[in-house]
């Protein structure tokens, strides 16, 4: 009888090992169930926190469906599914196993509504249950996660977390997270003071929100490290923003530089005041909005490359707007200002509210390529992608321009009709060719800087608007006619403004630049680089 | 509420597209139909937001002649361009009232717009149909407000930021775009948080100017102000075009809703549909009515909207709905006081009631303000708006806020016998801080 019993309870045992999720799973899916019945965000938490409770890691599916808001309730039988999204119905798929359970319609379903309060709760769940997982990647959110959310609870699962560790760098992660739980425990006071100096090493602004609120709570000895800690960290910080200002200078001014090359052609070199400026760079980037329509229509997985795929066309587009501007409008004008500018003016009109006809009124969206978004860590400074790839780019078309005009037969030939026109047409010279081709290469640079600023700004109508004001001031700045100028004018215009800004913010910074440049206009009306020469007192 | 730097290039601009439509504009003048007025820019910068309310109004004019018109005459829509030239809103505003003499007048999206033709309407005495959410302080005979008054935006949406749904924001930062809007709507939102508990220390205003693209700084500083151990929200009042900008940023550089959350009161369906919402998600805004409110009414007015419109995918959104209330809202005084009269549709206007698109009714009251429920919606992937919360009733528009000094005294009552906009219970003059 005892035999009989002990080989049944071997058996009974031997059954649940080898099946663990058999009874586990019914469990689980009891709890799923209850979603169905949660009425409001905080009884949905409850059932997040049961789930979680279970300790299986085969609630992360589920758990990561809700959070991204794919959970779905079947009305006639009450079941929970996961669903995706395909036009007018829903595929369910099964919470667990993600086994495909067949389509509904979507008026037959009810999305369980999560808020953040519940994708922070579940997100602190799946750090826990995340852990052991086998992507680095996936590990070191996990150390993030346990780390911004400290707990004591977490320090059994981070410590043995700590122990199967192989990479270094997860490693110290997971061990800033233990740090960060232990202050919150209740363990001695020498196990909090180790971990007050590992976070205040980390030196980031994670550690200094977690030591403050550490300092805010404890007392004694933990109390004064952590406070000596975020003195410690908040002046390395300082130093990082300084350099922080100087970056996001630099790269206000290679926007800039973008936005004002195209003008130091025509408004530098030729002398043409081009209001309609602005509406090239605009036309660019309305042509990054249709290859990217067209990609996205056709050639889905070209997505990545449609900006290098639209550059050469947004040249193209806009030099040709441009030699049709000057061919039909501007060569009539030469000489006479004031009419250029009011002429061009109008032009810029009719470009914007022809735009406005065909696209509509509302902005485009031009979806940024995977190469351009989120950003990467120098030390404590956060750059991100698509401010690096511009200011690339922009340096790139400037020593492409650069090059064109220094090197090239036909940038002597411009070099020399804007030196002396009369000499030049002398010379042989078509110097209306010559003014035809130089607008137009003013305006196509216009249009591949329009490309770059499809990604950081609106592709609206209006786009160009903003711009041409800057562009002006960056020209004039640094020296008409001059393309160093420009360069160094974009520079220093972005620097100076970014550095002005978190002092005097962004209004009054803006205001500042302008009186600056006022003044120093006064003192030298040809700008930084000026021209030198007989050409330019004629 | 939203605006732009009035410059001289706009004013060319708009002489010039002026020009234009006045030779364009019908000048016919028949006895058997009611004008109606239509005053939104369709050109300049505020054509990106205006040009939808023009369509949402003829589309409304279309369906109410279909159901036989108004006092058994047609209703004939008059379009004119103010191309976002806040002087030319005043001057086409006159056209309107004199010229084409239209019975009511659906118009205006800035503040500064609505500020420039007050005076034509009460000096001609004709009524404004304002739809547009804006700062408060001001009640005026002549307009009807059928967008949301501070108090039944920015504060729900604190309240429901400080509630434990909201997260327990304890820190608080006020973004906005340099103009009267976000200025006044912040003044008031500092006074409710302080009276609230909330420490000076732990709110962080700022301003930008308008279109304003280059956002690193402000949100390197918006990451360094929530890094204080405290849960952190940021409450935008960032005009319409500067936002797409600010949320790419917000979105590059990490920020996370779940960590700290902005709370918008100027974006809405449209802006959002030239953004990738994806890294938005959870981000949040407050007003009376999400596109993806699911009600009937809602259902057939979407419907109707894309038949109109003859287009799929254009969103609806709460300046439309204002102009769906205001204008059902018309046309029940006007059949109640069975003239288009302007005095007699102004006295008939107050207590009237229509369905809202959000399964309730709202109700004119004397202060010349609806109500309306408030609804706190968060992003989604599809760039619809989910709603988290919403008011348990309806609330009351309040025109002089409370928390400002100067106009917690102020109430406002239309109806005989006080018939004042600026009543001073205080004093128990009329003609407190005025219309300013």
């Amino acid at each position: 009888m005892n035999v009989l019993h002990a080989i049944g309870l071997t058996l009974l045992f031997l059954l649940t090992t080898l099946s663990p999720s058999g009874a586990a799973e019914s469990d689980l899916r009891a709890i799923i169930a209850k979603f169905a019945t949660a009425k409001g965000f905080s009884e949905t938490g409850a059932v997040v926190h049961e789930l979680t409770a279970a300790g299986d890691p085969a609630v992360e599916r589920p758990l990561s469906a809700l959070a991204d808001g794919n959970l779905y309730v079947r009305k006639a039988d009450s079941l929970v599914f996961i669903g995706k999204e395909t036009g007018e119905s829903v595929q369910l798929f099964d919470p667990l196993s993600g086994e495909a359970s067949g389509e509904a319609a979507k008026d037959d379903i009810t999305k369980i509504k999560v808020n953040n309060t519940l994708r922070r709760v579940i997100r602190d769940a799946l750090g826990t249950l995340t852990l052991g997982a086998k992507d680095p990647a996936v590990r070191i959110a996990a150390a993030d996660t346990m780390f911004k959310t400290p707990d004591a609870a977490n320090i059994g699962p981070l410590e043995t977390a700590i122990a199967g560790e192989t990479v270094a760098s997860v490693k110290a992660l997971l061990e800033q997270a233990r740090a960060a739980s232990v202050l919150v425990s209740d363990r001695p006071e020498a196990d909090k003071l180790a971990a007050v100096a590992l976070i205040g090493a980390r030196g980031d602004r994670d550690a200094v929100s977690l030591l403050t609120s550490v300092e805010a709570s404890a007392s004694g000895a933990v109390k004064d490290a952590a406070t000596a800690a975020i003195a410690n960290i908040s002046s390395t910080l300082a130093l990082w923003d300084a350099g922080q200002n100087i970056w996001y200078g630099i790269s206000l001014g290679s926007v800039l530089l973008l936005a004002a090359i195209g003008l130091a052609i025509t408004f530098g070199v030729m002398g043409v005041i081009n209001m309609a400026h602005g509406e090239m760079v605009m036309l660019g980037a309305y042509t990054t909005f249709v290859v990217q329509q067209v990609i996205r229509t056709s050639f889905p997985g070209l997505f990545d490359w449609s900006l290098v795929i639209a550059l050469p066309l947004a040249f193209l587009v806009a030099a040709f707007v441009g030699l049709a501007i000057e061919r039909g409008v501007i060569r009539f004008l030469y000489g006479r200002p004031l009419e250029t500018l009011l002429a061009t003016w109008g032009v810029s009109l009719i470009l914007q509210q022809a735009v406005r006809s065909i696209f509509g009124p509302t902005n485009q969206e031009v979806g940024n390529p995977s190469w351009m978004s989120g950003s990467f860590d120098v030390g404590q400074l956060a750059i991100t992608w698509n401010r690096l790839w511009i200011l690339v780019f922009a340096l790139t078309v400037f020593g492409v321009l650069l090059y064109v005009m220094k090197r090239t037969p036909w940038g002597l030939q411009m070099r020399a009709v804007t030196a002396n026109r009369r000499m030049a047409a002398s010379m042989g010279i078509r110097t209306p060719w010559v003014d035809a081709l130089t607008f137009a290469l003013g305006s196509g640079i216009a249009g591949i800087a329009g490309v770059a600023l499809s990604q950081i700004d609106n592709v609206s109508p209006n786009l160009g608007r903003g711009y041409i004001i800057d562009s002006f001031m960056v020209v004039v700045f640094g020296g008409v006619g001059n393309l160093w100028g420009t360069l160094v004018g974009a520079f220093s215009l972005g620097i100076v403004n970014k550095v002005l800004e978190p002092y005097a913010g962004a209004v009054l910074g803006k205001i500042v630049v302008l009186v600056l440049i006022i003044l120093f206009i006064q003192k030298r009306p040809r700008g930084l680089f000026a021209l030198k020469g007989r050409a330019v007192e004629a | 509420m939203r605006g732009n730097f009035s410059t001289i290039t706009k004013m060319v601009s708009a002489s010039v597209v002026a020009a234009g439509l006045m030779m364009a504009a019908p000048a016919r003048a028949a006895d058997d139909t009611i004008k109606v007025g239509i005053l939104h820019s369709l050109s300049g910068t505020m054509a990106i937001s205006e040009t939808t309310l023009k369509d949402a109004m003829l589309m409304l004019i279309d369906e109410q002649n279909a159901k036989g018109g108004l006092l058994g005459k047609k209703l004939e829509a008059v379009v004119v361009d103010p191309a976002s030239n806040w002087p030319l809103f005043a001057e086409k505003a006159r056209e309107l009232i004199s010229k084409d003499k239209v019975a009511a007048v659906f118009g205006c999206w800035t503040s500064v717009s609505r500020k420039s033709v007050l005076p034509v309407f009460s000096e001609l005495d004709n009524i404004l149909f304002y739809p547009v959410q804006y700062e408060g302080e001001e009640s005026e005979r002549n307009v009807f407000y059928t967008g949301a008054a501070p108090n039944q935006q920015a504060i729900p949406a604190v309240d429901y930021l400080m509630s434990e749904d909201g997260g327990s924001v304890k820190r608080w930062v006020l973004e906005g775009t340099d103009y009267v809007y976000p200025r006044t709507t912040n003044k008031i939102l500092e006074a409710y948080l302080k009276s609230k508990g909330v420490a000076a220390e732990d709110i962080m205003v700022n301003y930008t100017p308008f279109g304003f693209s280059d956002w690193q700084t402000e949100v390197s500083a918006i990451k360094k102000f929530g890094s204080a151990g405290k849960k952190t929200a940021v409450v935008s009042t960032v005009n319409g075009d500067a936002n797409v900008p600010f949320y790419k940023e917000l979105g590059n550089q990490g920020i996370k809703a779940e960590d700290i959350p902005v709370m918008a009161f100027s974006v809405g369906e449209e802006e959002l549909a030239g953004l990738d919402t994806a890294p938005l998600v959870g981000h949040l805004a407050a007003w009376n009515y999400f596109e993806s409110v699911d009600t009937p009414e809602n259902k057939k007015f979407i419907a109707d909207w894309h038949k109109f419109i003859k287009n799929d995918k254009r969103t609806t959104n709460d300046p439309m709905e204002a102009h769906y209330i205001g204008f059902n809202m018309w046309v029940k005084a006007v059949e109640k006081a069975g003239t288009t009269d302007p005095d007699k549709v102004i006295d008939a206007m107050i207590g009237v009631s229509v369905p809202n698109l959000t399964g309730g009714y709202s109700t004119m009251m004397p202060n010349h303000h609806i109500t309306k429920p408030v609804l706190i919606g968060e992003i989604q992937a599809d760039g619809q708006f989910e709603t988290v919360s919403r008011t348990p009733g309806l609330v009351m528009g309040d025109e002089w806020s409370d928390y400002l000094p100067d106009s917690k005294d102020l109430i406002s009552d239309w109806r005989a016998p006080l018939s004042c906009g600026n009543f001073n219970v205080a004093t128990g003059k009329c003609g407190g801080k005025g219309t300013n």
